[in-house]
């Protein structure tokens, strides 16, 4: 593209720049970009946390964890968010070799997982707030339905964007942008499994202990 | 079965290393079972009070959090030294890093502030 003005006239021409600009192909910097994304949502969850571990402890006398909290209903809930994991593993392996129709039945089975779970979430949330147990009630449910209803909201969006991509692949089918759109939500995916880790750790089963 | 579906390419030069890793059966079905076992155990030590001791309990399923997080990284988002180039697993680090400090810190300090700052009657009151 660019050409360079000899330096030297006899012998070889010293060279400072590349003469061919390697190829960059459609997409290639998207799964380190996703993930730099992703590492930003770790920032934000970690903030969450910290937040519920500062003020997790101020009932202002209203109800603590162990008021609350009913653990079957959480391991129900944490299986649900697993196996929408490893669904959502089969539906990338059945990608990779090219059969749509398998990887469309993985990725809907991973979305009624995803939807499993929120139902659960949201019966939780509502049995909470029936009780008077409300955001505005005390410090540590405020810091509670912040930091679990964000993950409950990324597992929303989460579960449009599976949607999104199933009417995408239904359309076009495997294509490579679908292959790198479907490569982005597995890591989304896998990633809320991970901070939902940390929620029923730190929030659910550390709560019961105090 | 588990390198007919891998896609990585070790050999390739230039772009071909930039490929990402899609896993393979066993991978995450090693995954898949690691995980139960280490989601299984904490509620179980923590339901049943197997341990009959909080504070070990809490270390115990802190530390199989940690075990499953690694695990779900290694296994499910496919992370090494070689994905990305090593890049990821760089910005990795770095928010790992972060995190400890937002975490550690934000514990440390709020738990001296509201122990200096207990107001005196009821620091009165305390023995």
């Amino acid at each position: 593209m660019a050409t360079a003005i000899p330096a030297v006239q006899k012998g070889e021409a010293p060279v400072f720049y590349l003469a061919e600009e390697h190829a960059h192909p459609e997409g290639h910097s998207t799964p380190l970009g996703f993930w730099i994304y992703l590492m930003s949502d770790t920032l934000i969850f970690a903030v969450l946390f910290a937040i519920y571990g500062v003020l997790g402890t101020n009932y202002a006398a209203g109800p603590g964890p162990r008021d609350l909290f009913e653990l079957p209903l959480i391991a129900l809930n944490t299986a649900m968010l697993l196996f929408s994991s490893i669904t959502y593993g089969f539906a990338m392996l059945t990608m990779v070799q090219g059969r749509v129709v398998a990887t469309q039945s993985w990725l809907a089975v991973t979305a009624m997982f995803g939807l499993a779970f929120l139902s659960i979430e949201l019966y939780e949330f509502h049995h909470f707030i029936s009780i008077g147990a409300t955001p505005q009630r005390s410090a540590f449910l405020s810091a509670f339905f912040t930091l679990v209803g964000t993950h409950g909201l990324h597992v929303t969006f989460g579960t449009i964007w599976l949607f999104t991509l199933m009417v995408q692949v239904a359309r076009r089918g495997l294509i490579t942008a679908n292959r790198r759109r479907l490569m982005c939500l597995s890591m989304f995916w896998h990633f809320l499994d991970v901070i939902w880790i940390g929620v029923f750790t730190f929030v659910y089963l550390m709560g019961m202990l105090r | 079965m588990s390198t007919s579906t891998d896609v990585r390419h070790h050999t390739g030069g230039g772009h071909d290393e930039m490929e990402p890793a899609h896993g393979s059966f066993r991978g995450y079905m090693i995954g898949f079972v690691l995980s139960v076992i280490l989601t299984a155990v904490p509620f179980w030590l923590v339901m049943s009070n197997v341990l009959d001791d909080n504070q070990l309990t809490g270390f115990a399923i802190m530390g199989l959090a940690v075990a499953q997080i690694v695990v779900h990284m290694i296994y499910f988002l496919h992370m090494d030294g070689r994905s990305e180039g090593g890049w990821s697993l760089l910005a990795l680090t770095f928010t790992l890093i972060l995190v400890v400090i937002t975490l550690a810190g934000s514990l440390w300090v709020m738990y001296h502030l509201n122990s200096n700052l207990m107001p005196a009657h009821q620091t009165r009151q305390m023995p």
